[in-house]
């Protein structure tokens, strides 16, 4: 599971990258998409992996904290995902707006001399 | 810290007051900018109040010897389970300095510029709400929601206006700031995975404790975070996205996007030095180099920009760089053991040069305004936002909706007279000339930093020979171009003034008093940043009066939502 997972992170992170730097608009926000991906999936990774473990405990009582999975790292990476999909978003149009003002896609809002 | 029951509710009132007053003006119609501006003015005035009376906690508890640390416990948890507002005398000074300059930056937009698009003041005011809440939080992950508040707004606050130029920084700006928001997060998670806490406090304490793998992951966190946050502090090879960005958006939003920077140096600041500083053991230091060297890198390319750039605004670009810059290289200095005088100058320079920046940002776009057809001499003032209003309209991405304010100047030559006295007077500011704080910053800079290595090993280092030479360089460079520019501008060119409102002169003046105001109380300003400054550097009082809370839930018996185990020893 470690490995499946490392390697996931890795590809989409390395590819996340890959395409921030291309000149294409469209490819930078994929890119950007990729990216928070692969940051998410490690931010979830940090608390350690379990298999069948909840993160909420039962009522009452003392319980062993190791039977249960780590939920902190859980509510970071929902905020992190609500945070990183609503600022894609404002990029988006943000996008389209100077798609529409530029009538090009290259992310200096004009093209490169050949 | 005091034993009373009752919880210091003030501390939350500067993220409060803003966050409530931009979400109430969204229910108003946008064409109710008065009102909006009034509430607004209203909010800032109440945030400035209660900064003061923060200032004065901070500075009464360092007076009484008692801990420099209020907290103010969100939610009510205990303090290394729940997330936690900490002010101390660094925090306070800089809420204020944030009210400070908002103040000028709403007025000035009251002369035309918050009528360009849509929500102006609410994005004004969620803005402030993020900075505040990035000085006053305790937590790192709350750090980063009050850091993506504030770049939300600035987005919002940086397209105001639009027009193909805006909308292509503006692209650029939000890449850069989504790619330094995932470092950021990238950073945060490691630091949770090595000391399993995201609070600051608990984090230094928890480095002792790390073994040396766990170390190393710790430092390659401190990286990613340092990336995020220096990129928004503009150091040398992360701000290329500043000078298009600031030059492009609207000079009320860029002056209080000035403030944006001191956010990056902020942070580095306060995480340098509580968690990395010189008693830090193995960690001590660490990432110190960088900002020397990387500080000192960020002032030349400052200097070579604003000599190099025909653009004001530009150069006020170029401006925040050098200030962020030399703020950044005494932090270095301070964390590799230089003593709290070189950072006590640095904090005095911080608060001088935000807001000769900010003030510079204001007068730079009416001084270069050419003077378009001077046919309506004398409209009534009030009519500005009115007629402003129903000219109003909604196009298509708002291509059209830049240009000059059609309501005629108050007094003529009088304020363009005016305009070029603060011009010069704020270069002297930037430029480091006597008189005005930005000297006597620097001078206690270099003071601090002579005196205390001179006493210390005999002689100066290397290093701080070529800060001592770069600080007075980049003045020297700064006042070449802004001196040329001012010559051209103000004595070489014949042909009518641009027509200057009131209103816009009125907040570089109200910047410009707030700057001597900083000198003739020079050493009122400087005693409390030295204070700043020696708390700054014995972060074990910070830790300890923030985790007094945390051994008491160790000693409570274990309950439901006691048990906190960091997650190291779980796998």
């Amino acid at each position: 599971m470690e490995l499946i997972l490392a390697l996931a992170i890795g590809v989409l992170t390395g590819s996340g990258v890959w395409l921030l730097m291309r000149p294409r608009s469209f490819q930078v926000i994929i890119g950007l998409c990729l990216l928070a991906y692969g940051v998410n999936l490690f931010i979830f990774s940090m608390g350690r992996l379990y298999v069948g473990a909840a993160p909420i405990m039962s009522k009452g009582g003392f319980v062993d904290p190791s039977a249960y999975a780590d939920p902190l790292p859980q509510a970071l990476v929902l905020t992190a995902i609500v945070i990183s999909f609503a600022t894609t978003a404002l990029f988006l149009v943000v996008m389209i707006a100077s798609r529409g003002i530029t009538g090009t896609d290259h992310v200096d809002g004009k093209e490169r001399e050949q | 810290m005091m034993p009373d029951p009752l919880p210091h509710h003030m501390i939350i009132a500067p993220i409060l007051i803003p966050f409530i007053a931009g979400a109430i003006m969204l229910f108003y119609n946008d064409r109710n900018r008065q009102t909006k501006l009034v509430m607004g003015i209203v909010s800032i005035a109440l945030m400035f109040f209660s900064s003061v009376e923060l200032m004065q906690d901070a500075k009464s508890l360092t007076e009484q010897g008692d801990s420099a640390v209020q907290l103010y416990l969100l939610g009510n948890w205990p303090v290394p389970v729940g997330i936690v507002l900490v002010l101390d005398r660094l925090s306070a000074m800089m809420v204020m300095l944030t009210a400070l300059l908002a103040g000028p930056s709403l007025i000035y937009a009251a002369a035309g510029w918050h009528g360009k698009g849509q929500h102006y003041h609410s994005m004004f005011q969620f803005l402030l709400a993020g900075v505040n809440g990035s000085f006053l939080t305790g937590d790192l992950f709350n750090l980063f929601v009050f850091f993506e508040v504030m770049l939300a707004a600035s987005y919002g606050l940086m397209l105001h206006g639009s027009g193909p130029d805006r909308v292509k920084a503006g692209l650029q700006y939000i890449a850069v700031n989504l790619a330094a928001s995932l470092f950021f997060l990238i950073g945060v998670a490691l630091v949770y995975g090595t000391t399993g806490t995201l609070n600051m406090a608990h984090i230094a304490a928890q480095l002792a404790t790390l073994n040396d793998a766990q170390r190393l992951l710790f430092h390659a966190a401190a990286g990613f975070l340092g990336v995020a946050f220096l990129a928004k502090a503009a150091i040398w090879p992360l701000c290329f996205w500043l000078p298009p960005t600031y030059a492009s958006a609207s000079p009320p939003a860029a002056a209080i996007m000035a403030i944006m920077t001191k956010v990056g140096v902020y942070v580095i600041l306060r995480l340098s030095l509580l968690i990395l500083g010189p008693q830090a053991g193995d960690s001590a230091g660490f990432g110190a180099p960088v900002l020397m060297i990387g500080g000192i890198l960020t002032m030349a390319f400052g200097m070579i920009g604003i000599l190099g750039t025909p653009d004001l605004t530009r150069k006020g670009g170029y401006l925040a760089i050098i200030s962020s810059g030399t703020v950044l290289t005494a932090v270095g200095f301070a964390q590799a053991g230089g003593g709290p005088e070189i950072l006590s100058g640095a904090l005095y320079y911080l608060i001088g040069s935000t807001a000769a920046v900010s003030a510079f940002f204001l007068i730079a776009e009416p001084v270069t305004r050419d003077d378009q057809g001077s046919d309506d001499q004398s409209a009534p003032e009030e009519s500005t936002t009115g007629a402003d209003a129903e000219r109003w309209d909604w196009t298509p991405m708002g291509l059209d909706t830049v240009e000059d304010t059609p309501s005629p100047a108050s007094t003529r030559t009088v304020s363009w007279l005016t305009m070029a006295v603060c011009f010069s007077l704020i270069a002297a500011m930037l430029a480091g000339l006597p008189p005005m704080p930005g000297f006597i910053g620097k001078f206690a800079i270099l003071r601090g930093a002579v005196e205390g290595n001179i006493a210390l090993s005999g002689q100066l280092p290397v290093m701080l020979w070529i800060y001592t030479a770069m600080l007075i360089l980049s003045g020297l460079g700064a006042l070449i171009a802004l001196l040329r520019f001012g010559i051209r501008r103000f004595w070489a060119e014949a042909g009518p003034s641009p027509r200057i409102l009131a209103l816009e002169v009125a907040p570089v003046l109200l910047l410009l008093g707030m700057i001597l105001l900083l000198t003739i109380r020079a050493d009122a300003v400087l005693n409390y940043t030295r204070d700043t400054a020696i708390t700054l550097l014995d972060p074990s009082v910070y830790r300890k009066s923030v985790l007094e809370d945390a051994k008491r839930v160790d000693s409570s018996p274990p309950q439901n939502h006691a048990p906190y185990e960091p997650p190291e020893g779980t796998k």
